[in-house]
């Protein structure tokens, strides 16, 4: 099919984008189109004015500002997977950036247009929950700031108000010392979309106990989501204590079915995802060897 | 709405609706119907064209999106008309293609990738056509026909007198 008609604006800066967005209550911002073209086609998404973000020169880039790296939300992927800011400092984002799409979707989709798509099985989102990225809006002259976990709230559904447009995405640095960080994804082609995903990066102190775990499960339920994993801070992270974890985690958890994988199926690769995440995870910071160094497994 | 778009090297000015894709503006507008019209959304990679070299899917970017960019189609990649390039060349003789469909995309792909990568593992040719489905080949071919235009760029490439030498030794 082919696309209702629409005007087409591309605006020089984000208060004119504000303004547009003001302005018309059907406008829709596109970026790199990779989800929202198919939406057009299929006529799924019938905005009256597509506002172009994609060269505004505002939205795009990488950089270190204090503890975080922040990117711009109209950074392309294929530039994020490159960037090495994001492999020195982000490791965990840096080992799912490859399992985002395909290369000819990576070259036009965004950062943030993944992030405000809100598609439950996408990796960006998974990290950014799983690290407690902050997400930026501007609003007219308002700014806003929402944690990762408060800004999915079902979907293809976040808090972003239809006027706000997404600047940027917060993540903080990865901690010193002994780090590993592991992803794991399950799909019918690798890239495809994600049934299951699973995130985790930790800090191992000198004695190979965890000092600092975070987990995160995607493409299981109706959000990206951040799992408690206090339990298992100060244990030497034995496989054992880990698969407990994971299926404990995935007990609470309301899983979806559908077509390709049942509820159960869910339940069940989401455990044996976040288990195999935390295991990779802490290999990778046992071959760290001594306490600071900055390679990754 | 008028766009001023460059394509294979050539600069034209199209007038097209806002939601033309530019994978109709190129086919039907500009005539070149090398790239394929799949699916329509962004699932097949049959329309995949370059955009300043890198693979992009056509059906999923509108032509007022594509201005300033260097747009390489199917149409642009031979040295000269009635030639093939070494990529399609090398299509063509480990038969990588059956019905043709998915081709003009497949060749695309390879040749971002070749452009980067000059020794590709088949990890990475699977990983480039990864967004591509040909439902003919079985994937066998395009890959073998990719390491061998892969071979041959090199060769082009390398210095000629070691090859030389050789044969003057088993002279
Ligand atoms: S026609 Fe564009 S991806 Fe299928
Ligand atoms: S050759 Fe027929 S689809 Fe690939």
């Amino acid at each position: 099919m082919k696309p209702a008609s629409f005007r087409y604006v591309r605006p020089n800066s984000v208060a004119e984008v504000c303004e547009v967005l003001a302005a018309e209550p059907d406008a829709r911002i596109i970026a790199g189109g990779q989800t929202l073209t198919p939406m057009l086609a299929m006529r799924l998404a019938r905005p009256s004015v597509l506002v172009d973000i994609h060269r505004i020169g505002e939205l795009i880039g990488i950089s270190r500002v204090d503890g975080a790296v922040v990117i711009r939300s109209a950074t392309r992927q294929v530039d994020a997977l490159h960037s090495a800011i994001i492999d020195e400092d982000l490791p965990l984002l840096a080992k799912a950036l490859p399992w985002v799409g395909h290369p000819p979707t990576r070259t036009r989709g965004t950062v943030g247009g993944s992030i405000a798509n809100a598609d439950p099985s996408a990796e960006i989102g998974l990290v950014a929950v799983t690290l407690d990225a902050e997400i930026v809006l501007a609003d007219g002259e308002d700014e806003e700031v929402v944690l990762a976990e408060d800004f999915f709230i079902g979907p293809m559904l976040t808090v972003a108000s239809p006027s706000a447009c997404l600047t940027e995405v917060r993540f903080p640095r990865r901690p010193d010392g002994r780090l590993g960080v592991g992803f794991q994804e399950i799909s019918s082609r690798k890239s495809d979309f994600a049934f299951a995903s699973a995130a985790a990066q930790l800090v191992l102190d000198a004695d190979g106990a965890c000092s600092e775990l975070r987990v995160g499960v995607g493409g299981v339920g109706d959000v990206p989501l951040k799992l408690d994993a206090e339990a298992l801070c100060g244990t030497r992270l034995a496989d054992a204590e880990i698969r407990d974890f994971a299926v404990a985690a995935m007990a609470d958890v309301e899983t979806v079915g559908d077509l390709h994988a049942s509820e159960a199926y869910r339940r069940r690769a989401g455990a044996a995802l976040i288990a195999k995440a935390i295991i990779e995870a802490r290999q990778g910071a046992l071959n760290t060897g001594s306490s600071g160094g900055r390679n990754v497994g | 709405m008028s766009v001023e778009l460059k394509v294979n090297g050539r600069a034209v000015t199209v007038d097209v609706e806002p939601r033309t894709t530019l994978l109709d503006c190129v086919r039907d507008e500009l005539g070149l119907k090398g790239t394929h019209a799949g699916c329509e959304h962004g699932v097949c990679g049959a329309c995949t064209v370059l955009l300043d070299g890198q693979p992009t899917r056509s059906c999923l970017m509108f032509a007022v999106q594509a201005d300033g960019y260097e747009i390489t189609t199917i149409e642009g990649v031979a040295p000269q008309a009635g030639e093939l390039d070494v990529i399609q060349d090398a299509f063509c003789e480990a038969h990588g293609l059956q019905c043709g469909f998915c081709t003009s995309g497949m060749i695309l792909a390879a040749r971002s990738l070749l452009e980067r990568e000059a020794s590709p593992t088949v990890e990475d040719i699977r990983e480039a056509i990864s967004g591509n489905i040909c439902r003919c080949t079985g994937y066998g071919q395009i890959i073998e026909a990719i390491q061998l235009a892969a071979e041959r760029m090199r060769g082009q490439n390398a210095p000629a007198s070691p090859s030389l030498s050789r044969t003057e030794a088993v002279r």
